[in-house]
């Protein structure tokens, strides 16, 4: 499964912010049903990296190609229609919306009434409800706000949203900053319970205990190039430090 | 069965709850000291007038919540109905020109819209030069005299008549048109894409929602009613003055952010607005009853502006509370 064609494969990318290149030819895949942990330093270009990939910055040079098929992605929108959906470190969440409202956002389901469309908001709370306990968060209410939410639930939310209308590539910005010890484990269970569904996930952090817990493979950026490409099992984070602080040499991708 | 503390957990998650308290407040106040205040000729007076702000703080509401202001709506409340005089004045059919009166206050909004969300500038500054643009133009075009809107009798009364006891046209559209926002934002795909475009506009983008098209719609809409507003109380007067809707757009904000809208965006209620519109009237006309000077009805809205937000930031810290504890 994971030793043949890519999910997704960014190859040669380039981009530039003015006289910065801020990536530098890189080479980034993602297989089926896997978990990617992408790490660098402050700088290192893997936001950037994972931008490009949603369509909020278009590629100077390089080619995306998803399933075999290169594709052009010019925006988020795009990037959904593909089933790449990147969850931010301040969430993509409307803080002042209800869970459900927030699920359906962009994507409400309406009912006729006569001719008069309406929000079918029977519909959004049961399907609200369903896709919070396939993630193990039965306990919410669809119809709390979120900014009385914790961040983990908050990022469950997300990821529920994100599962639920079908992706099949979460990319997960930060997921884990700012939470208590208890509530990252319950991030990075929903991750797990992500790829048990059969979704893959890229998960960017500087945290190397998180990243070695749940990763299958881990991919270290440093000034805009992929300078390593480990399956988890053959690299430590000793190892993964010493190259994101450049005491080690750079290895050329490993894995494919 | 709901218990007594639920019951009550539910009531003050409601933000009009808050605005409907003062009310009652208020009018039980003004009747104790002058009975007079609840007869119905004076009733009568307040359900006539009360609809000709409450149509343009449904505008601002809306636009509020989209996260933008709107400081031109008294302008162009006063510029809408000079505008369609003029057109009557010239010649054109009276029904044509509060038409093109309105499709003018339409153009206005999308102008304001436009230059807001394509340069950045904030929609505070955008719409203060509205402000004195419309203004502006008002003045010149009359010389800073009244105009006389002569209106057949039945296109008149398609805005002011009186249908029944209790029951003018204004109070007909001011409904409808509140129940027609409502719909719009509490139903409609297009309502949630509001509460999202001004409660985290980063988020509605990302989600696919394009929040320029959002925002413009809103200033549109804005301008629009304050446009309507205009022809209304024009209609109710016989005339246009210069100077109407002086200093109108802060009272159609106070009350929107009275009705429990948040200044931020993102956040509020069109029956909240509503509720506050009456009670901006009511406390307008309660001071004259009682025969207070006029000079104190803008220090008591500024009262009551501070004590419904108050109100509604403690009931909502006792929401937050009581569904944690819960």
């Amino acid at each position: 499964m994971s030793n043949h064609e890519p999910l997704v494969f960014m190859k040669g990318i380039h981009k530039w912010f003015g006289r910065v290149h801020a990536l530098q030819g890189v080479d980034f895949k993602v297989f089926n049903s896997e978990i990617v942990g992408l790490v660098g330093d402050n700088g290192a270009g893997k936001s950037t990296l994972m931008k490009v990939l949603v369509g909020i910055f278009p590629p100077d040079k390089g080619s995306i190609i998803i399933n075999g098929s290169e594709v052009k992605l010019k925006s988020p929108k795009d990037a959904m229609k593909y089933g790449i959906e990147m969850i931010h470190q301040d969430v993509m969440l409307a803080p002042l919306m209800n869970v459900a409202r927030n699920i359906f956002l962009g994507r409400e389901p309406q009912k006729l009434y006569g001719l008069i469309p309406m929000l079918d908001l029977k519909k959004m709370r049961i399907e609200s409800l369903k896709c919070l306990k396939e993630i193990g968060l039965d306990g919410i209410n669809p119809d709390v706000v979120i900014e009385n939410l914790s961040g983990g639930q908050r990022q469950g939310v997300a990821i529920a949203r994100a599962l639920y209308f079908r992706a099949k590539l979460l990319i997960l910005d930060e997921p884990t900053n700012n939470l208590s010890v208890k509530e990252s484990g319950r991030v990075l269970q929903f991750i797990s319970e992500a790829k048990n569904q059969g979704i893959s996930s890229v998960f960017i952090t500087h945290n190397l205990h998180h990243v070695h817990s749940i990763a299958d493979r881990i991919v270290v950026m440093s000034h805009g190039r992929v300078v390593g490409d480990f399956k988890k099992d053959e690299t430590t984070i000793e190892e993964v430090t010493k190259l994101i602080t450049g005491e080690a040499p750079p290895k050329p991708e490993l894995s494919s | 069965m709901l218990n007594y503390k639920s019951f009550i957990v539910v009531l003050f998650q409601r933000k009009e709850i808050s605005v409907a308290t003062i009310l009652l407040g208020t009018i039980t106040f003004f009747y104790s000291i002058q009975p007079v205040f609840l007869s119905p000729s004076n009733v009568d007076v307040l359900l006539r007038i009360t609809p000709e702000l409450g149509i343009v703080a449904l505008g601002i509401t809306l636009l509020m919540i989209g996260g933008e202001f709107d400081l031109s709506v008294g302008s162009v409340f006063g510029f809408i109905p000079m505008f369609t005089i003029l057109l009557i004045e010239n010649g054109v059919h009276p029904i044509l020109a509060i038409v093109s009166g309105l499709l003018l206050a339409a153009a206005v909004g999308l102008v304001h819209g436009v230059v807001t969300v394509k340069t950045g500038i904030p929609s505070f500054i955008t719409t203060l030069g509205g402000l004195l643009i419309w203004r502006g133009v008002s003045l010149a075009v009359t010389g800073g005299l009244p105009k006389y809107m002569t209106m057949p009798e039945e296109i008149a009364f398609l805005f002011t008549g009186k249908i029944a006891p209790f029951t003018h046209m204004q109070m007909v559209w001011f409904f409808a048109l509140a129940g027609f926002f409502y719909y719009i934002l509490e139903r409609t795909k297009f309502g949630n894409w509001i509460y999202a475009t001004g409660g985290k506009k980063e988020v509605a983008r990302a989600m696919g929602v394009n929040t320029d098209h959002v925002k413009i719609i809103l200033f549109i809409l804005s301008s629009l009613m304050a446009g309507l507003g205009g022809i209304i109380q024009s209609m109710r007067l016989g005339q246009a003055l210069p100077n109407q809707g002086d200093g109108l757009e802060f009272d159609a904000i106070a009350v929107a952010v009275i009705g429990g809208t948040s200044l931020f965006g993102g956040s509020g209620t069109l029956i909240g607005t509503v509720i506050a519109e009456y009670l901006s009237r009511i406390i307008e006309n309660g001071l004259i009853i009682i025969r207070a000077p006029s000079y104190y009805f803008r220090l008591y809205i500024g009262l009551v502006i501070i004590i419904a937000v108050t109100v509604n930031v403690y009931i909502l810290r006792r929401s937050i509370r009581s569904r944690i504890e819960s």
